[in-house]
C-alpha cells in the first residue's frame, strides 16, 4: 500500500457517473433512489451514498444510500435496485460500488482511545496531569484499519489464510497459482491494447493529472519472476503471495437499472438483464468458495447447465481461491455433499472464465468489484456473443453472490 | 420515476433561505418624519431599527438623500430615548454598496465639495453620539462610504457573507467620510492602511480578526445578538493597543512604514497617473498620531483628489463600466449548461470560469490528455477565486470532461473554441448542429474569421453568435458580442445576458474584420514592431506606453498574448480591410515560424522565466513623440469602428478598449483621450507623423465627423 490516491471514495463515484449521467436523455434528478456499495467510508462523508448523487447533480430530491456487504457492496446495490424495480415499487435506480483503500485511515489501539478520552473529559489540571502520566508509548502504534478489516472477527485469520486452507483442500500448488496470476496480467494487457475495456473512464486529477488506467497491470510479469515472492500470510511455507494475490485499489462502478416503463418512456438502450441473484453462506474460514455456493443455485433453479453459460466473471480475490472454486465443481464428493449435484457440474472452461482478467491484474477495490465485474461481463457477453453470463465473487466473512445476466 | 414539480421544489427550497431579521414591530408605532428611502420602527423590547430601502434601487448607495433622511430621523429618534439602534439593508445583495459615484459629478467645485462633505460627516458625528448602543448589523457588501456609516456605529454584527472594505482608490480617491481615521483608530494601522491602499474587501472572519466587527453570526442569530450587544453585554473589539501598534502609530515608526508603502505602491501605479495611495500615505504619515488633525487633513486631501483627472477619468470608467452591464439586463437567459469544444488555452478557461460562475460545463476535446491540463488550471483558479472548500468541489465537479461530445445534447449554449481554420470550425459545426436542442445558442469565440462566412454553411445561422473572450480570460473583463446580419435578435439578448450573468462585460460589436478590440489594438502593436525594427530597443518602446499610461507596453503585450496569435491576426487585418496598414516585419514572421511564440513557449520578443519577461529597465529620456506615435493608430482605428458603425458610440469603444486592452483607464478610454486632448490637436499629430513615418497615420475621416458632433 503506498500513499494515498488523490480521490476520496465519493471523488472517484463522481468522476466514474458523470460521463455516465451525461449520455442519458433523462435527467438526473429523474432517478428514484441512488444505491452505493463501499466498505470503507471516508470520515468526510460517512454515507457515501447519499453524497455522491447530490455531487452528481442529481438535485436534492433524489434519495441515496450506501449498502455494504463487504468485497460484494457493489454487486448488492445492484440486487437491491433489481428487486426494488421487480417489485414495481421504482422505475429508474442508479447502483453503484466505490473504493478508496489507499484513504483507509491509521487507526489507534483501544487502549489508547480510552486515555485520549480520559485526556479530554478531565476537567481539573490535576486530573489531567495524571492522565497525561498514564501514558504509555506503545499507544503512539497505529494500526491500518484496512489489514484488520482483512481480519475474519470470528476465525481470526486473515484473507490470505482463507485462500491457504483452500489451496491445500483443494490441492492447489503454488506454480498453479503463480501461473495463474500471469495470465490474468496477459490477459488484461491484451484487453487493454484491443480497447475491451470499453467500460473504463479515465480521470483528471487536480493538478491536471491524467488517471487513464490501472497501474496494477504487469506486462512483464512470468512464473519465474513471481516464483521468486516470499508467501504473504504463511511464512516460510505458504502458496499466497502478493503476486498471486488480487491488489488493494482504488476504484469505482456505476449502473443504470430500469423498469421497461423507463426504458419504453426514455427511448433506452438496454445492454442486458439480470435474469437471477443470489446470497449464501459458509464457515468464515472458507469464504473463497463463495462463487460455487451462490452461482449453482441460479443454475440449478433456472434449470441451466454449466455449458448454457457463455461467459463467467468471478473474482480474483486470490489465484489460489478461483482455481479451488474450479475444483471444488469437478470432485463428485463436494458437489454431492455441498451443492447436491449427484453428478459433478464439472470444469468451467477458462476460455469462458475472467477473459480479460481481473482483480489480481485491475486490482480488487472491495466495494466496487462486484459492480465492476457485472458491467465487465456483460461487455464481455457482447463481444464474445454470450446469451447468458455469471457474474459472482466471494466474499469475507464466508459468503458469495451471485448474478445470472441474460444480452438483450 | 421520479417526478419533481417546480412548486414542490421551490417550497424546498424556500427552507434553506433565512428571512433578513428586522426585529418585531411593536403594537404601538410613534410618529415619525415621512422617508422615502429609510423603514423605521421600534420592537417589542424597545429598540428603534432603522432599515434602508433605497427607493427604486435593487442596491443601496450612500447618496445625498441618504444621508439628509439619516440626519432627520436621528433626530426624531433620539426624543424618542429607544434602547438601542439597529442600522441594516432591506436588499439582499447587502448593506451598502458605497456612495452614490453619481454624486461625484456635482461636487466638481470644491468649495462646494467641502461643504457636503462636512454636512455628510456631521450626520455621522451625530450617529456616533447617539444617546443608546447604535448596531450595525452587516450582511453581503458594507463598501466605502457604506463601511464609513457602520463604523460611525458603536458595533458593526456581520453575517457571515459579508464583505467590507474601501474601493475608493479604484475612484482615485481615498475614505472621505471619516473611513480613514475611524478605520485606524480600531485596526492595526498596517491593516486599515492596506484596506485603503489597495481597494481589497475583507470577509466577515477576516474582518474579525481585523477588529472591524465585533461578531460574526448566521442570520437566525442575529435578534440574540442585536439584543446582547443593546444590554451592552457584546464586546467591541478594543482598539488595537498591541506594542507593535504603538510603534506603528510612532512619528519613526510612521515614516518608516510609509516608506514602505510608498514602494509597495510604486511598484503597482505611478505616482503621476494614480495620486491617491500617495496622498492616503502622506495623510497617515503626517497626522497618524492625531485623529482630529487627520480628520480635516481627510477632507481637504478629497476634495483635491476629486478635482484631479485621474479621479474624473476613473469615474467615468465606472459609468462605462455600468453602461457595459445594462446590456442583456433583466433578459432572461436560461443558459444553465454551457458546453465548450476545445480545451485550449481559451476554451479551458473559458469552461473553467462557466463552471466558477455558476454552469454545468461539458469541456470536449480529442483527447483526455488535451482537457488534463485544463481542469489543472480551473482547480488552481477556483482555489484562488473560492474559499468554501465544499464550494470549490463543487465548481469543479460542474466541469466535466467529455470525450464524447454528449453534452452537446443537453446544453443551452454551445462554444466553438478550436483553432482558427475555417474548414475546422466548419467540421464542427456540422456535428454539433445536428445534436444541439431547439433552443440552444451556438457560439464561436473566433478573434479573426468574419461571422458571416461561416454563417453561410449553417443549416440555423440566426441561433449562431459571437463569444469573444479574451486572454487570460479569468482577468479580462471584457467580452465581445458579436452579430451578424442573420442573427435572431433575442439569441443576441440571451447571449448579452449570459455574458453579464457569469460576470463579465459584454459588448456588443458587429462582425468586422478584428472586431473592436483586435482592430484598435493591432495597428498600436505593428507599430511597436516597426519600432523595433528601426532599431529601438523594446523596453524602450514598452517604456514609453506604459509611461503613457498602459499597463503593460506592447511588446509584452504581444509576447504575452502570443506572437502567433498577434501575427494571425495581423494578416487576417492586412487582408480584409481598405485601411492603410504597414507591412509585417519579416522578422516577425520568422520568429513566429521558428516556434519563438513569447510567453507560452518561453521566448518571443523577450525571453520569459517564470512567467515573466526578463528585460533591462529602461533608463534615459524617452523621445517625446514615440507615445503619440504608438497610441495615434490605436486612436485612429477607434474612430474608423465608429464612423464604420461597428460600435455603437463613444462610451462603448471607450469601455470596450478600457476593459477589453486595459487602455490607461485613468485616462477614461481613446476617445475620451482624444477629446480631451483636442480632436484637432490629434489630427495635426496623426498629419505630422505621417509626414515623417507614412501614409499609415494618415486621419481616419471619422475625426471631421466627430468634430461635428
Amino acid at each position: 500500500m503506498g500513499r494515498p490516491g488523490p480521490f476520496t471514495p465519493v471523488d472517484l463515484a463522481v468522476q466514474a457517473g458523470r460521463p455516465l449521467l451525461l449520455r442519458q436523455p433523462f435527467d438526473p434528478s429523474e432517478f428514484d433512489d441512488v444505491i452505493l456499495g463501499c466498505v470503507n467510508v471516508h470520515a468526510d462523508e460517512v454515507n457515501p451514498g447519499r453524497v455522491a448523487p447530490l455531487r452528481l447533480g442529481c438535485g436534492p430530491e433524489v434519495p441515496g444510500w450506501t449498502v455494504q456487504r463487504n468485497c460484494a457492496s457493489g454487486m448488492q446495490s445492484i440486487d437491491i435496485g433489481y428487486r426494488y424495480i421487480a417489485d414495481g415499487g421504482a422505475d429508474l435506480i442508479l447502483a453503484g460500488g466505490t473504493e478508496a483503500l489507499s484513504h483507509a485511515p491509521l487507526m489507534f489501539s483501544e487502549e489508547a482511545t480510552a486515555w485520549f478520552g480520559g485526556l479530554f473529559g478531565a476537567k481539573s489540571p490535576v486530573a489531567k496531569l495524571k492522565q497525561m502520566a498514564r501514558f504509555r508509548p506503545k499507544f503512539m502504534t497505529p494500526s491500518i484499519a484496512l489489514l484488520r478489516g482483512l481480519t475474519d472477527p470470528v476465525v481470526k485469520i486473515n484473507m490470505g489464510q482463507t485462500a491457504e486452507i483452500l489451496a491445500h483442500q483443494f490441492g492447489v500448488s503454488r506454480a498453479q497459482a503463480d501461473a495463474y496470476a500471469v495470465e490474468s496480467h496477459n490477459r488484461l494487457a491484451r484487453a487493454h491494447d484491443e480497447g475491451w475495456l470499453e467500460e473504463l473512464v479515465p480521470m483528471i486529477g487536480d493538478d491536471g493529472k491524467v488517471y487513464d488506467f490501472d497501474d496494477g497491470v504487469r506486462r512483464d510479469s512470468s512464473t519465474e519472476h513471481l516464483g521468486k515472492l516470499r508467501p504473504a500470510f504463511e511464512k516460510p511455507y505458504g502458496k499466497v503471495t502478493p503476486g498471486n494475490s488480487s491488489q488493494i485499489t482504488d476504484g469505482a462502478s456505476w449502473v443504470i437499472l430500469a423498469s421497461e416503463a423507463a426504458v419504453k418512456q426514455h427511448d433506452l438502450e438496454p445492454l442486458a438483464k439480470i435474469v437471477d441473484s443470489e446470497w449464501a453462506a459458509l464457515d468464515p474460514s472458507v469464504m473463497g468458495l463463495g462463487p460455487v455456493i451462490s452461482s449453482t443455485p441460479i443454475l440449478k433453479r433456472q434449470k441451466l447447465t454449466r455449458e448454457d453459460i457463455g461467459a463467467w466473471e468471478i473474482n480474483e480475490a486470490f489465484a489460489a481461491q478461483v482455481l479451488s472454486c474450479l475444483a471444488a465443481w469437478t470432485e463428485p464428493e463436494f458437489c454431492d455433499g455441498v451443492l447436491g449435484l449427484k453428478e459433478p457440474f464439472g470444469a468451467v472452461d477458462r476460455e469462458r472464465l475472467n477473459v480479460d482478467g481481473g482483480a489480481i491484474s485491475l486490482g480488487h477495490p472491495v466495494g466496487t468489484s462486484g459492480n465492476r465485474i457485472v458491467i465487465h461481463l456483460i461487455h464481455v457477453m457482447r463481444r464474445l456473443g454470450a446469451k447468458l453470463g455469471v457474474a459472482t465473487e466471494c466474499i469475507g466473512g464466508g459468503m458469495g453472490g451471485a448474478m445470472l445476466i441474460e444480452t438483450v | 420515476m421520479r417526478k419533481t414539480t417546480k412548486k414542490h421544489t421551490d417550497a424546498l427550497v424556500r427552507l434553506t433561505v433565512e428571512d433578513l431579521t428586522f426585529g418585531t414591530p411593536a403594537a404601538e408605532q410613534p410618529e415619525l418624519p415621512e422617508l422615502y428611502h429609510w423603514r423605521v420602527h421600534l420592537d417589542e423590547p424597545g429598540v428603534a431599527w432603522a432599515i434602508l430601502d433605497k427607493k427604486d434601487e435593487s442596491t443601496n448607495t450612500l447618496s445625498e438623500g441618504v444621508l439628509i433622511e439619516l440626519d432627520k430621523l436621528l433626530d426624531a429618534l433620539s426624543a424618542m430615548k429607544p434602547k438601542g439602534l439597529v442600522i441594516r439593508s432591506a436588499k439582499k445583495s447587502g448593506f451598502i454598496a458605497g456612495a452614490e459615484i453619481g454624486d461625484f459629478k456635482d461636487m466638481s467645485d470644491p468649495a462646494v465639495a467641502t461643504e457636503k462633505i462636512n454636512q455628510g460627516l456631521g450626520v455621522l458625528d451625530k450617529l456616533e453620539a447617539f444617546g443608546a448602543p447604535t448596531i450595525a448589523l452587516v450582511h453581503g457588501y458594507c463598501l466605502g462610504g457604506g463601511l464609513e456609516l457602520a463604523l460611525a456605529c458603536k458595533h458593526r454584527i456581520a453575517r457571515d457573507d459579508a464583505k467590507f472594505g474601501f474601493p475608493e482608490v479604484m475612484l482615485g480617491l481615498h475614505p472621505g467620510l471619516a473611513g480613514t481615521w475611524r478605520s485606524l483608530a480600531i485596526m492595526d494601522p498596517v491593516e486599515a492602511m492596506t484596506l485603503m491602499l489597495t481597494g481589497r474587501t475583507s470577509h466577515a472572519r477576516k474582518a474579525k480578526r481585523q477588529g472591524l466587527v465585533d461578531a460574526v453570526v448566521p442570520e437566525r442569530h442575529m435578534a440574540a445578538a442585536v439584543a446582547q450587544a443593546v444590554a451592552g453585554k457584546l464586546k467591541t473589539s478594543p482598539p488595537s493597543k498591541t506594542l507593535k501598534a504603538k510603534l506603528l502609530r510612532s512619528s519613526p515608526g510612521r515614516s518608516f512604514t510609509a516608506g514602505q508603502m510608498r514602494k509597495k505602491t510604486e511598484e503597482q501605479a505611478r505616482e503621476e497617473h494614480y495620486p491617491a495611495p500617495f496622498s492616503m500615505i502622506d495623510l497617515w504619515q503626517r497626522h497618524g498620531d492625531s485623529t482630529s488633525a487627520l480628520r480635516s487633513a481627510e477632507t481637504r486631501s478629497f476634495v483635491d483628489l476629486l478635482g484631479t483627472d485621474t479621479s474624473k477619468g476613473l469615474v467615468r470608467c465606472f459609468f462605462l463600466r455600468e453602461g457595459l452591464k445594462k446590456h442583456g439586463k433583466g433578459i432572461e437567459h436560461g443558459i444553465e449548461h454551457v458546453h465548450v469544444i476545445g480545451a485550449g488555452i481559451m476554451g479551458g478557461d473559458i469552461a473553467a470560469w462557466s463552471a466558477l460562475q455558476g454552469c454545468k460545463v461539458t469541456l470536449q476535446d480529442r483527447e483526455i490528455k488535451y482537457i488534463a491540463p485544463a481542469i489543472g488550471r480551473a482547480a488552481d483558479l477556483f482555489k484562488r477565486k473560492i474559499h468554501n472548500v465544499g464550494d470549490r468541489r463543487a465548481a469543479l465537479d460542474r466541469l466535466i470532461p467529455d470525450l464524447a461530445g454528449d453534452g452537446v445534447a443537453g446544453a443551452d449554449l454551445i462554444i466553438e473554441a478550436v483553432p482558427e481554420d475555417e474548414d475546422i470550425k466548419h467540421a464542427v459545426f456540422q456535428t454539433v448542429e445536428q445534436r444541439m436542442k431547439d433552443g440552444a445558442i451556438l457560439a464561436t469565440n473566433t478573434s479573426s474569421i468574419l461571422l458571416e462566412k461561416m454563417a453561410e454553411k449553417l443549416i440555423r445561422p440566426e441561433r449562431f453568435v459571437g463569444i469573444h473572450f479574451f486572454n487570460p480570460v479569468a482577468k479580462m473583463p471584457l467580452v465581445e458580442v458579436v452579430t451578424h446580419d442573420a442573427l435572431d435578435p433575442s439569441v443576441r439578448n440571451r447571449t448579452l445576458a449570459f455574458v453579464n450573468g457569469i460576470d463579465k462585460l459584454p459588448l456588443p460589436a458587429r462582425s468586422a474584420p478584428g472586431f473592436l478590440v483586435n482592430r484598435a489594438l493591432t495597428p498600436y502593436l505593428m507599430e511597436a514592431f516597426i519600432c523595433v525594427q528601426e532599431g529601438m530597443k523594446p523596453e524602450l518602446v514598452d517604456a514609453a506606453a506604459e509611461a503613457f499610461g498602459m499597463p503593460m507596453g506592447p511588446i509584452e503585450l504581444a509576447d504575452q498574448v502570443g506572437l502567433d496569435v498577434g501575427l494571425h491576426v495581423a494578416g487576417v487585418l492586412k487582408r480584409d480591410l481598405d485601411a492603410e496598414m504597414p507591412d509585417i516585419p519579416d522578422w516577425f514572421t520568422k520568429k513566429v515560424e521558428s516556434g519563438e511564440l513569447g510567453r507560452k513557449s518561453g521566448k518571443g520578443i523577450y525571453v520569459w522565466k517564470n512567467g515573466k519577461p526578463q528585460k533591462q529597465p529602461h533608463t534615459g529620456p524617452i523621445p517625446s513623440d514615440l507615445a503619440d506615435r504608438l497610441v495615434m493608430p490605436l486612436l485612429n482605428a477607434c474612430v474608423a469602428c465608429l464612423r464604420e458603425g461597428l460600435i455603437d458610440g463613444e462610451d462603448a469603444v471607450d469601455g470596450g478598449m478600457v476593459f477589453g486592452t486595459g487602455f490607461a483607464p485613468f485616462r477614461g478610454g481613446p476617445m475620451h483621450y482624444a477629446k480631451a486632448r483636442g480632436i484637432d490637436n490629434v489630427v495635426d499629430t496623426l498629419k505630422d507623423l505621417a509626414a515623417k513615418h507614412g501614409p499609415r497615420f494618415k486621419p481616419d475621416e471619422g475625426w471631421q465627423l466627430l468634430k461635428g458632433k
